[in-house]
């Protein structure tokens, strides 16, 4: 009797091992029935409707003053930039990084910056936190940049320029406001050279706020650092313009 | 012993009530009287909103106004908060009533104090303050050249009053003008500008714009690339409009038609607003317009030569022009034209008619009266010459005082348009000449404490017609009847607010149970009388 007993146990253990291996890892390109693909989603027409599906990475905080988020989203082929959806606190709440969403909303475009607006949200099963791409090679041609626009790329050993304020002749590693205009808490400003071509980058509180490592490490950085960054690659005015998630020093 | 437990319960109702007409909520302040003397030894600390433009210029110009009235009264600290954004204050100022902690000095619109109003006495009212002896305006115990009531232009303290008393004073005067690139309209057939433009000329030049169609080029990479024959360019938003509101506002009262009244009666969901709307529809359909919210900032477009008519405040003048001392778009997108500045189109160009805008100034209300004497001496050192002409040359904004505007300083200002692309920036200086000129033309809506509320909804109802025709949706009537309803509920136009109750929230655990006892103890307390009467009438009963 406890031979059988054993030998069933072991057929169990054989059959539960068998069926952990046959699940499937997560197709993160699939989509549901009328959703676009990435593809789809770059030829659609701007002021058109559309529907994605993908994976929060990122959200900014809740607005109670307009009840709206930010999303940055990604699946395995690109990313895509939720302006202001409109949310209720619980809904927001229940929204997760690397959570499966469904955005159904509108193709927009501001200040060359290319979004989903009026958008709605259904939180999916399914996760999945994308690794940052590394698109330093990509730094120095905006044409080649703009490819990773609202993905979460690294860029790395690029080095921090100097910033100035107006009647102001001292070198800023950093400011509070694009012109030195805010204080502590505002979105910190940095410019950041390959060498040859250099791009504002931003740490927008909205997303990262003053407590967050990636604040601080920003307020602590000197001209001339050699950096590692990571953030998600926003655009704006025709220039790159990362929300930087993630700075380095070296 | 009876005696005792009556004594001992009554204590406890009379501690009971106090405890519940007074501990929850906020303690209402009483209305703030003005001292009969300030307290020059005491330290006072006092919080100041301040906002600007994303602007460091206003920001030094705030540092070095506190500087000098620290200097004046050094017993007074001025601890300044930046913001850059309107609704961003007065949230927060909403959210700090209701845990007491309102700055003392905030700038601030006073479609906004109406609703900060709606507390107990949270702002200070001024109608009395100004006219005190000593520490009114110009008093004579104020210890700098203040300015006096009669020096403050009289249409721009109107504008500052709130049921029928002033809770503001008037901080800096602003309008919005029409930007326009002179050589796209020149390239267009136009040779000149009229001084006094007209929607329809603005449409007409627009759709001309866009008429002219597209063509195909090659690209710097030896690409096809279809671009407006009028521009060259891929983009061509002729007509950009940035704050909606200001548009629908500015055409309904140059119609003559309603939009509110002093009662805060809703008036804008009528046929004249509807026609405004058709109107903006059919525009939006021949590609002629746009605005800030769907497209980006007027600026931006203008300088980079894809549009010809960009409407802004006068207070982002120096945003304007291919010459503009603020530049937000990288240099190889920037293009070289003449930027001339013209008031907002009109529909009459005999009886002109534009906003009245810019920032004000109010107080809040504290328990200690010298801490509220010491925040409207701040105020009245924000109105001084000083601060008035360096804040003003920042943007195309005016100073509120006629002493300062008639000032040689600011005279001389005025007279060096040109001379560089930087204080002097000529688009800057034109701007403020033209609500120098105007100042007579310019309106404002009424306050109340749903106007803000409804300021958003006018502004809404163009963004909504732009995106549903750049969408290809229909705008008919019965998108219109859905839209009115749509607004009506959800700036919710139709609904009296009355106070904050709304606000609060649900009451924390510890007073809920500190309610139930209490309760318990009423309870037990009229049981307790009700048994002592009902043993009294039986004794009485049943004695001979």
């Amino acid at each position: 009797m406890k031979k059988i007993v054993s030998v069933l146990l072991l057929l169990v253990l054989a059959l539960s091992c068998t069926l952990v291996s046959c699940e499937k890892e997560e197709d993160i390109n699939a989509k549901s029935e009328g959703v676009l693909t990435y593809a789809q989603y770059c030829d659609a027409a701007l002021d058109s409707d559309v529907v994605i599906e993908g994976y929060v990475q990122g959200k900014q905080i809740y607005n109670t003053q307009y009840g709206n988020t930010s999303l940055y989203i990604q699946d395995g082929d690109g990313a895509y930039f939720v302006y202001r959806l409109a949310c209720t606190q619980a809904e927001y709440d229940k929204i997760k990084v690397g959570g499966k969403v469904k955005i159904s909303g509108t193709k927009s475009e501001w200040g060359g910056e290319v979004e989903i607006v009026d958008a709605t949200c259904e939180v999916l099963t399914g996760e999945y936190i994308a690794k940052a791409t590394d698109a330093t090679a990509a730094f120095g041609n905006k044409d080649n940049l703009i490819k990773y626009q609202n993905q979460l790329v690294a860029l790395k050993g690029l080095k921090v320029v100097a910033s100035t304020k107006k009647d102001d002749t001292t070198e800023y590693a950093f400011l509070y406001n694009w012109d030195g205009s805010g204080e502590k808490g505002s979105d910190l400003y940095f410019n950041v050279s390959d060498g040859t071509t250099t791009y504002q980058f931003c740490v927008e509180t909205d997303l990262c706020g003053k407590d967050t490592d990636v604040y601080k490490a920003v307020e602590a950085l000197k001209v001339g650092a050699t950096i590692d960054l990571e953030g998600f690659l926003f655009w704006y005015e025709g220039n790159p313009n990362p929300h930087v998630t993630k700075v380095t020093a070296k | 012993m009876k005696k005792i437990i009556s004594l001992l319960l009554l204590l406890l109702l009379a501690f009971s009530a106090l405890s519940l007409t007074s501990c929850h909520g906020r303690h209402a302040l009483d209305p703030f009287t003005l001292p009969e003397r300030f307290d020059t030894e005491k330290p006072i600390e006092i919080t100041f909103w301040a906002k600007n433009d994303t602007n460091i210029s206003q920001v030094n110009v705030y540092k070095k106004a506190i500087e000098d009235f620290s200097a004046i009264y050094p017993n007074i600290t001025v601890n300044m908060k930046l913001y850059t954004d309107y609704g961003k204050i007065y949230n927060d100022v909403i959210t700090n009533i209701a845990t007491d902690t309102t700055p003392n000095v905030c700038i601030t619109y006073p479609d906004h104090i109406a609703t900060y109003m709606l507390g107990e006495n949270i702002v200070v009212p001024l109608g009395d303050i100004m006219n005190d002896e000593k520490y009114g305006l110009g008093g004579s115990e104020v210890k700098f050249d203040a300015v006096t009531r009669d020096e403050i232009v009289p249409s721009f303290l109107n504008e500052c009053i709130v049921n029928e008393d002033y809770y503001a004073l008037p901080f800096m005067r602003s309008t919005e003008a029409c930007y326009i690139n002179k050589d796209f309209v020149n390239s267009l057939g136009y040779d000149t500008i009229p001084e006094v433009i007209t929607w329809d000329f603005i449409f007409e030049v627009s759709e001309k714009a866009v008429s002219l169609g597209k063509k195909t080029v090659k690209n710097e990479k030896g690409e096809d690339v279809e671009v407006f024959v009028a521009n060259e360019q891929e983009v061509l938003l002729p007509f950009i409009y940035k704050s909606t509101d200001n548009m629908m506002i500015q055409m309904l009262k140059q119609k003559g038609a309603d939009y509110s009244n002093e009662n805060g009666d809703i008036l804008i969901f009528n046929e004249e607003t509807e026609d405004i709307l058709f109107s903006i529809a059919e525009k939006v359909d021949k590609k002629a317009f746009s605005t800030f919210k769907i497209s980006g900032y007027p600026a931006n477009f203008l300088n980079s030569g894809q549009c010809i008519f960009a409407i802004d405040s006068t207070a982002g003048a120096t945003w304007m022009g291919s010459e503009a001392p603020l530049i937000d778009i990288p240099e190889e997108r920037l293009l070289s034209f003449e930027t001339v500045v013209r008031p907002v189109p009109q529909f009459d160009t005999e009886n002109p008619q534009m906003i009245s805008q810019g920032p004000s100034m109010c107080i809040f209300n504290k328990a200690d009266n010298q801490e509220v004497l010491a925040s409207w001496l701040f105020m009245q050192f924000l109105l001084t010459d000083g601060v008035q002409i360096s804040y003003s040359q920042t943007e195309g904004y005016v100073p509120v005082t006629t002493r300062a505007q008639s000032s040689d300083v600011y005279r001389d200002y005025l007279s060096r348009s040109g001379e560089d692309n930087d204080l002097y920036y000529n688009v800057k200086l034109e701007a403020t000449n033209l609500l120098l000129d105007n100042i007579d033309n310019t309106f404002v809506t009424p306050v109340f404490s749903n106007s803000a509320s409804l300021r958003n909804a006018a502004g809404q109802m163009i963004e909504e017609v732009t995106k549903n025709r750049r969408r290809n949706k229909t705008v008919d009537e019965k998108f219109m009847d859905n839209l009115y309803r749509e607004m009506n509920s959800l700036y919710k136009l139709n609904i009296v607010r009355t106070g904050y109750q709304d606000d609060l929230g649900k009451l924390p655990s510890g007073a809920v149970t500190l309610i139930i006892i209490l309760c318990a103890v009423w309870c037990a307390t009229v049981t307790y009388f009700v048994w002592l009467y009902l043993k009294k009438r039986k004794q009485c009963k049943t004695k001979p």
